[in-house]
C-alpha cells in the first residue's frame, strides 16, 4: 500500500473543469429566471435627489427597478466570528437610503427579461444628485489620520517590545525609508455573481463566495428570516483571493430583486467598473521603516509605521506591519497602524492581507540595510534569525527557514550575484538577483464533517466549506482514501452547500488545515465503527481481533499480521443489513493566542468523536504557528527602456506536510505570480479631481499574462507539523505572495542600481 | 448596448448605398473595437452594415511592386503573410505586438485604421470628453493622464492613438484606397488621420458613407531592415506607453534613408520626419541616434502624469534604431 | 438565424444585437464558455469560429450565422476528452478553472495550426488568455506535453 496523501493525484473535479461542466454561481437556471443589472453612483459624495426611470421603463422587457424607495428594509448583519460571515460595509446595507458614500456605490437594480434589456435600460436611468466635496486621496489635506481601535491582529494599533526609539538613537548604523503601495484589485476571473429565488418564505441563493456558511448567516440576519429558511449553494468558485471572503451588496441585491418581482433573479457584476468599485480591493499603504543595527549586522531596533485607507461606512485595516513582529529577532520593535477614511468603497482582505505589502516594505528595507552595512542580504537575515517567536519567546510549531534559504540560494545561483548593483550586463540587458523572506500565519479553526460509508464500498463526506481552486475536493478525498483504504474513485468530498455541517470560510489559508482534521476524524470513526461491527460478529474473520490490528488498504480490511483474514466494507455492511455507516466529526481549535486550550473551555462540549478530540490540541500557550519560506529571484532589465522581465523564481517553502504536490506547487507559483503583478504592473488609480475609478477594466488594470512568467523552481521541506494537527499540514494559499515583491524589487536594484520605493515598478520609474 | 439593425451586403456599392444619408449607420468588419465601444454605450449606431461578404480579403502584389492589402484582411493574415514578413518586418512585428491572437484573428486592416483611443475618460460615459461628446470638456487634461499623448495634442484633447499597425503604416507611407458616393479615391496615410485640434471627435478625413477598400504598401527595399519596438507595462497584450517603427538603410556605416514613426505618444500615428531628417547622411552611431530622438521629441508637451513619456519615447526610438542600425 | 454549434444546427430567433457569448450561455445552455470581462481583454469567452480562436463576448450573433462554432462542450468525442483536456487534467493546468475553457480553446486553435509549437510560440499564442490563479507554468507545460506526443 502506498499513501495517496502526498501524491500529485489529479483533481477529483478535474474532468468537470476541463469540460466546462463545473457549475459556477451564475450557471443555475430556474424557470422564469430574469436578470438584474445594478446601477451605480457616478458621484463620489452626496445624495440622490431623484431617479427618473421613465425612459428605462418604456423598454419592452423591463420588469421593475429596485431602488432605495421600494427595497425591503435590511437589518444589521454584524457578526464577530469571521466564519460567520462579514458584510463588507456595515454602515451601508444596500439600497437603504439616498445617501452616497462613494463613486460606484449601487443605487438601483434594473430587472428585465434578458441581460441585454436590463443593461440597456440601466443606461437610460437619469439620476439627479446633490454633490458634496469628497475625501479622495490618502495624501489629500482633508484626509485625517487616526489610530483604529482594532488595529493589528484585531487588537491595539500599536505593538511594542522594548524601546525602539531609544534603540534607534543608540544604534551605530541607522536606516530609514518610506515605501508606498497602490490600491490593488483582486480580479478573480469569475466576477461576483448571485442567483436567488424565493419559494414562499424560503430563500435559495447561488453565490460566488469564499464563505457559504457566512452568507447564509448574513442573509438570515440581514433579511430577518430564520437561518433554516436560507440555503446557500456554491459548489465552484472562479477565484476569490479575498474579494469573495467578505459579502458584497450583490449577494443581497439578488434576493431583494427576486422578492420585488417574484421571479428568480441573477446578478453578475460587470468587470468594467463594477468589479473595480464594489467588490473590494487591497488598500494602498504608506509604510515608514526605521532600522538600527551594529556594524556586524545585528539589528537592535526597528519601527514599522503603516498608514492605510478605509471607507466612511466600515473599517478595514491593511495591517502591513503584522509580519514584522515575527520575522527577525529584534530586541526593540515598534509597529504602528494608522488609518485614513476615504470616499471609496471599503477595502477587504486580499491574498495575504497585511503581509503582502508589509513584507514588500520591510524586506526591501532589509536589502537596503544590508547594502549600507556591506553585508550579503541573505547573511543579514541569518544574523537576525529568530529561533523563537521574538514577541513572546514561544517555540515555533515548526520552522525550517534555514533550509529554505539554503535551497533557494542554491537554486537561483546566489553565489553568482554581484554585490555591486548594475554590474552584470548581457547585451542591452542588466541582470540582477534578489531575495526575501516569506511568512504567513498557520491558521486553523473549526470544521464539522459528516461522512457516509456505503455498503457498495464508497464513501462520501460533506462539509460546508469551499474549493476556491485550491484543491479542497481533491485533498480531502485523498485523506479519506488513505484512512478508509479506498481508491480515489470510491471517495468523494462534497462542499459548498449550507445544508452541510459548518466548515471554515476560505480565508487566511485555513481551509485545508481546518477541514482536513475533521475529515480525518470522520473517516477514522467510520472505519472504526465498521471494524467494531466485525470484531463483535462471529461470522466475520475479524471476530475477536484487536481493532488496532486491522488495517484498511486496497479497498479491503486486513488483519495486519494475518493478511489472509480480510473482508470488504461491503461484506461487513451487507451482513449487518446496513446500507451505510454514519460518521461525523467536529474539530475546533478556535481559541486565540493567550486563551486557554479548548480542553479547559467549559462552554465547549467534549467531542463525541474520540478521533476528533485527539486532534484538537493546538497548544497556543506553547507554540507560535507560522509558516516561513524564501523567494530568490533573477531579473533582466532592458537598460534603455526600463522593462523588467523576471527570469527565474526559486521558492523554498516550509508549510508542513505536502498533501498534494501538484496543487501545493500551483499555490506557491500562483502566489508568486500574483506578486509579479503587484511588483511590476498592477495598481488602481482614481481620478485626482473626482475620485472615480480610472483603471476600470482588464485593459487598463494590468494583471500578468503568459509572457510575464518566469521559470520556476518550487521546493518544500515537506516536514509534517504535528503541533498544528495530526494531518501535519499548514496552509499554502497565501505565503507565496509574501516576500516576492521585495525579492523582485531587490533584484531590480541589484540589476540597475535604481531603488524603486513606490510600486508598481513600471518602466517609467526605471528611466531616471 | 443600444439596439441596432444589422444588414449584410454583397458588394461595395451596396455597402455605400446602405450607409448613404444615414449618420447613425456604421460599417462593421471584425467588430473587435466597435462592439466593445457599443457595449460601453460610446458608439450607438442604429444600423450596422456587415462587410464580411465583400471581396476585400486578398493580399496581392501589384505590377509596380507595391502590395495591396484588402480592407477585410485580418491582422493575423497580414502579419503572417510571407511578403509582409520578409519585406516589411516592422509591419508584421507591429501587428503582432498588439492585442491578442483571438482579437487579431478577426480584427481587420480597415477596422484597425479606424481604431479609437483607449483614453480612460473616452471610455467612461459618466465623465466629460470632447471626443465622445463634443464641447463637454476634456477630463484627461486635468485628470490622470499617464497613458496620454505628448505629440499633436490640443487644448481639447490629449487622447493617444492606440494602433500599432498604423504606426508601421505611416512609416511606410501607405496609401488608403477609399470608395464613396462619388467613386474611388486614394488618401495618403499622413492625410488620413486628423489631429484633434478644436474638433477631436473628427478622427480622419473620410466623408460620410466612405468605405475603406484597401491599404497599399509602397515598395521600399530597405524596409526589409526594419523593426517595431514597443514598451508597455506588461510583456504582452497591452497598449504602448511608447513604440517606434523604424526602417533604416545603412550603407558603409552611414544612414542613407530612414523611415521612422512613433506610437503611444501621439494623438495620431506619429511620423517622425524630424528624426528622419536628422539621421540622413549621418553615421549610424549612438550619438546620432540620440540627436535624432532629441530632435523629434523636443516639442513634446507633457502633463503632470506623463512627463516620463518624452524620455521613454526617445529611448524606445533609440532602441529601434540600434536594432536596425546593426548595433544590437 | 441558423447557428452551427459543436456540429449541431440551431434555428434561433434572436436579435442581432446579442453577443455570441450570451446566446451560447443563455439560449443554448452552453455555460462552459465564460464571461470574464465583456470586452475581449481576458480570454475566458474564447470559442472557435471556423477553427479560429475568437472572443465570443465581442462577437455579434448576426456575424456568425452559418459559421461553424466550437465551444468547450464540443471537444469531447464519444466520451473521450480531447488530448488538450487530458493534458490540462493530468498536469493540473488550472485552479479555479474559470479561465480553463478559454485557455483550452486557444490551445486547440494553436495546435491545429501549429502542431509542434516552440515554448515561445505557445506563450505568444496564449498571451490573450488571463489566468488570475497564475497557473501559467502548468498551462505551458500541458500544451507542450501534447505537442510532443
Amino acid at each position: 500500500m502506498s499513501a495517496i496523501v502526498g501524491q500529485p493525484v489529479d483533481r477529483k473535479d478535474g474532468r468537470l473543469k476541463v469540460t466546462g461542466a463545473a457549475p459556477y454561481a451564475a450557471e443555475f437556471f430556474q424557470a422564469g429566471l430574469v436578470y438584474g443589472v445594478p446601477v451605480q453612483s457616478t458621484i463620489t459624495l452626496g445624495h440622490i435627489n431623484n431617479i427618473d426611470s421613465s425612459e428605462a421603463k418604456k423598454i419592452k422587457g423591463v420588469i421593475d427597478i429596485l431602488t432605495y424607495k421600494n427595497a425591503m428594509s435590511l437589518h444589521q448583519t454584524a457578526g464577530g466570528d469571521p466564519n460567520s460571515g462579514k458584510f463588507s460595509e456595515k454602515d451601508l446595507l444596500p439600497l437603504q437610503s439616498e445617501r452616497i458614500y462613494y463613486n460606484g456605490q449601487h443605487i438601483a437594480v434594473v430587472i428585465a427579461e434578458t441581460f441585454e434589456i436590463a443593461e440597456h435600460a440601466a443606461a437610460l436611468l437619469r439620476i439627479d444628485y446633490n454633490e458634496e466635496k469628497p475625501v479622495i486621496d490618502i495624501a489629500q489635506s482633508e484626509a485625517k489620520t487616526y489610530r483604529p481601535q482594532q488595529g493589528l491582529g484585531g487588537g491595539s494599533p500599536q505593538l511594542k517590545r522594548g524601546e525602539a526609539d531609544d534603540g534607534l538613537d543608540r544604534a551605530g548604523v541607522k536606516f530609514e525609508q518610506t515605501y508606498t503601495t497602490p490600491v490593488y484589485h483582486h480580479n478573480p476571473m469569475e466576477p461576483h455573481s448571485t442567483c436567488a429565488y424565493w419559494d414562499g418564505d424560503s430563500l435559495t441563493v447561488y453565490d460566488a463566495t469564499q464563505g457559504v456558511f457566512g452568507v447564509q448567516n448574513l442573509l438570515a440576519n440581514g433579511m430577518g428570516i430564520p437561518k433554516e429558511k436560507v440555503r446557500v449553494i456554491s459548489p465552484f468558485i472562479g477565484g476569490g483571493f479575498g474579494s469573495k471572503g467578505f459579502t458584497w451588496a450583490n449577494t443581497f441585491l439578488a434576493p431583494m430583486a427576486a422578492k420585488l418581482v417574484n421571479r428568480p433573479v441573477k446578478i453578475v457584476l460587470s468587470r468594467s467598473f463594477q468589479m473595480f468599485t464594489c467588490a473590494g480591493r487591497r488598500s494602498s499603504t504608506i509604510q515608514k521603516i526605521s532600522l538600527g543595527a551594529d556594524s556586524g549586522g545585528k539589528i537592535s531596533s526597528g519601527k514599522h509605521e503603516t498608514t492605510s485607507e478605509t471607507s466612511f461606512v466600515d473599517e478595514f485595516v491593511e495591517q502591513a506591519g503584522i509580519a514584522t513582529r515575527i520575522l527577525y529577532d529584534l530586541a526593540n520593535l515598534d509597529i504602528i497602524q494608522n488609518l485614513v477614511r476615504l470616499h471609496r468603497g471599503t477595502p477587504c482582505p486580499t491574498r495575504a492581507p497585511g503581509e503582502a505589502p508589509g513584507t514588500y516594505a520591510f524586506e526591501v528595507a532589509m536589502d537596503e540595510l544590508a547594502e549600507k552595512l556591506n553585508i550579503d542580504p541573505l547573511q543579514l537575515r541569518l544574523i537576525n534569525y529568530a529561533e523563537k517567536n521574538p514577541f513572546d519567546g514561544k517555540e515555533f510549531s515548526g520552522k525550517n527557514l534555514k533550509w529554505c534559504y539554503q535551497q533557494g540560494a542554491a537554486s537561483i545561483g546566489w553565489k553568482d550575484r554581484s554585490s555591486k548593483p548594475g554590474a552584470v550586463k548581457e547585451g542591452k540587458y542588466l541582470i540582477g538577483y534578489g531575495m526575501a523572506t516569506a511568512t504567513y500565519p498557520a491558521n486553523r479553526s473549526k470544521a464539522s464533517v459528516k461522512l457516509k460509508l456505503y455498503a457498495d464500498g464508497h464513501a462520501v463526506a460533506a462539509c460546508c466549506t469551499q474549493d476556491i481552486g485550491t484543491g479542497t475536493y481533491t485533498i480531502m478525498a485523498q485523506i479519506m482514501a488513505d484512512i478508509l483504504g479506498l481508491p480515489m474513485d470510491k471517495v468523494e468530498m462534497k462542499l459548498g452547500d449550507s445544508l452541510f455541517p459548518q466548515g471554515p470560510n476560505s480565508g487566511g489559508s485555513q481551509t485545508m488545515a481546518t477541514t482536513a482534521p475533521a475529515v480525518r476524524a470522520a473517516a477514522l470513526q467510520a472505519k472504526s465503527r465498521t471494524i467494531q461491527l466485525a470484531i463483535a460478529d462471529k461470522r466475520s474473520p475479524f471476530y475477536q481481533q484487536q481493532e488496532a490490528d486491522i488495517i484498511a488498504a486496497d479497498g479491503k480490511l486486513y488483519v495486519q499480521h494475518d493478511q489472509a483474514r480480510q473482508e470488504t466494507y461491503s461484506q461487513i455492511l451487507s451482513r449487518n443489513k446496513m446500507e451505510w455507516i454514519d460518521a461525523d466529526a467536529t474539530t475546533d481549535v478556535t481559541l486565540k493566542d493567550g486563551q486557554k486550550g479548548p480542553e479547559n473551555d467549559q462552554a465547549k462540549k467534549p467531542a463525541e468523536n474520540p478521533f476528533a478530540k485527539q486532534d484538537e490540541k493546538m497548544d497556543r500557550e506553547k507554540y507560535a504557528f507560522h509558516s516561513f519560506g524564501a523567494h530568490f529571484v533573477k531579473v533582466r532589465v532592458d537598460s534603455l527602456t526600463g522593462m523588467v522581465k523576471v527570469e527565474k523564481i526559486s521558492s523554498a517553502m516550509d508549510v508542513g506536510k505536502i498533501l498534494n504536490e501538484k496543487t501545493a506547487k500551483s499555490q506557491i507559483m500562483g502566489g508568486a505570480i500574483f506578486g509579479i503583478g503587484m511588483a511590476l504592473m498592477e495598481g488602481s488609480v482614481y481620478d485626482p479631481q473626482t475620485g472615480r475609478i480610472v483603471t476600470k477594466d482588464l485593459a487598463d488594470y494590468h494583471v500578468p499574462v503568459h509572457a510575464d512568467i518566469p521559470a520556476f523552481d518550487v521546493q518544500f521541506t515537506d516536514m509534517p507539523d504535528y503541533n498544528i494537527s495530526l494531518v501535519g499540514s499548514r496552509g499554502a494559499g497565501e505565503i507565496g505572495i509574501t516576500g516576492i515583491t521585495a525579492a523582485i524589487a531587490n533584484a531590480v536594484y541589484n540589476a540597475t542600481g535604481k531603488r524603486v520605493r513606490d510600486l508598481p515598478m513600471t518602466p517609467d520609474k526605471l528611466l531616471a | 448596448m443600444y439596439p441596432f439593425t444589422l444588414v449584410k451586403v454583397n458588394d461595395t456599392a451596396a455597402a455605400i448605398k446602405s450607409a448613404s444619408g444615414n449618420e447613425h449607420a456604421k460599417f462593421i468588419g471584425g467588430g473587435t473595437n466597435l462592439v466593445d465601444l457599443m457595449k460601453m454605450n460610446i458608439e450607438k449606431p442604429e444600423k450596422l452594415i456587415d462587410l464580411n461578404r465583400l471581396a476585400l480579403k486578398k493580399i496581392e502584389k501589384l505590377s509596380n511592386g507595391n502590395i495591396l492589402v484588402g480592407a477585410l484582411v485580418t491582422n493575423t493574415d497580414l502579419a503572417y503573410h510571407p511578403l509582409i514578413r520578409s519585406h516589411y518586418p516592422l509591419l508584421s512585428e507591429a501587428i503582432l505586438a498588439g492585442a491578442s491572437p483571438q482579437l487579431r484573428n478577426v480584427a481587420t486592416t480597415g477596422g484597425n485604421l479606424l481604431q479609437r483611443t483607449r483614453c480612460y475618460y473616452f471610455y467612461d460615459t459618466a465623465t466629460p470628453c470632447n471626443k465622445r461628446e463634443p464641447g463637454s470638456g476634456c477630463s484627461a487634461i486635468s485628470g490622470y493622464s499617464r497613458i496620454h499623448a505628448i505629440l499633436g495634442t490640443s487644448e481639447q484633447c490629449i487622447a493617444t492613438h492606440p494602433s500599432d499597425m498604423c504606426v508601421a503604416m505611416t512609416a511606410l507611407e501607405a496609401i488608403i484606397h477609399v470608395e464613396g458616393k462619388d467613386g474611388k479615391r486614394i488618401i495618403a496615410f499622413s492625410d488620413f488621420h486628423s489631429l484633434p485640434g478644436e474638433h477631436p471627435h473628427i478622427e480622419n478625413t473620410l466623408a460620410p458613407a466612405d468605405l475603406i477598400i484597401a491599404a497599399e504598401i509602397p515598395a521600399l527595399g530597405f524596409a526589409a531592415n526594419s523593426t517595431y519596438v514597443k514598451v508597455r507595462d506588461r510583456s504582452s497584450f497591452d497598449f504602448a506607453l511608447a513604440s517606434a517603427a523604424v526602417a533604416l538603410d545603412v550603407q558603409a556605416g552611414s544612414v542613407k534613408h530612414a523611415r521612422i514613426a512613433l506610437g503611444g505618444v501621439g494623438t495620431k500615428p506619429w511620423r517622425a520626419l524630424a528624426a528622419e531628417q536628422a539621421l540622413i547622411d549621418k553615421p549610424a552611431t549612438m550619438s546620432h541616434f540620440e540627436l535624432a530622438a532629441d530632435e523629434e521629441l523636443k516639442n513634446a508637451k507633457t502633463t503632470l502624469y506623463n512627463s516620463f513619456k518624452k524620455e521613454l519615447a526617445k529611448r524606445t526610438l533609440i532602441s529601434a534604431l540600434q536594432k536596425t542600425g546593426g548595433m544590437v | 438565424m441558423i447557428l452551427y454549434v459543436n456540429g449541431v444546427k440551431h434555428d434561433l430567433s434572436v436579435d442581432p444585437d446579442l453577443e455570441l457569448l450570451t446566446v451560447l450561455r443563455n439560449n443554448l445552455g452552453l455555460t462552459g464558455t465564460k464571461y470574464g470581462c465583456g470586452e475581449g481583454a481576458c480570454g475566458a469567452c474564447t470559442v472557435l469560429i471556423n477553427g479560429h480562436a475568437t472572443r465570443s463576448c465581442i462577437t455579434s450573433i448576426g456575424s456568425v450565422g452559418g459559421k461553424a462554432i466550437t465551444t468547450i462542450e464540443g471537444l469531447e468525442k464519444n466520451g473521450s476528452l480531447h488530448k488538450i483536456q487530458m493534458a490540462f487534467l493530468a498536469i493540473d493546468a488550472f485552479q479555479c478553472s474559470f479561465c480553463a475553457s478559454g485557455m483550452i480553446m486557444s490551445a486547440v486553435s494553436l495546435l491545429d495550426s501549429n502542431p509542434v509549437p516552440s515554448e515561445d510560440a505557445i506563450i505568444k499564442a496564449m498571451n490573450g488568455n488571463i489566468c488570475r490563479c497564475g497557473t501559467y507554468p502548468y498551462i505551458v507545460k500541458a500544451i507542450h506535453s501534447v505537442s510532443k506526443s
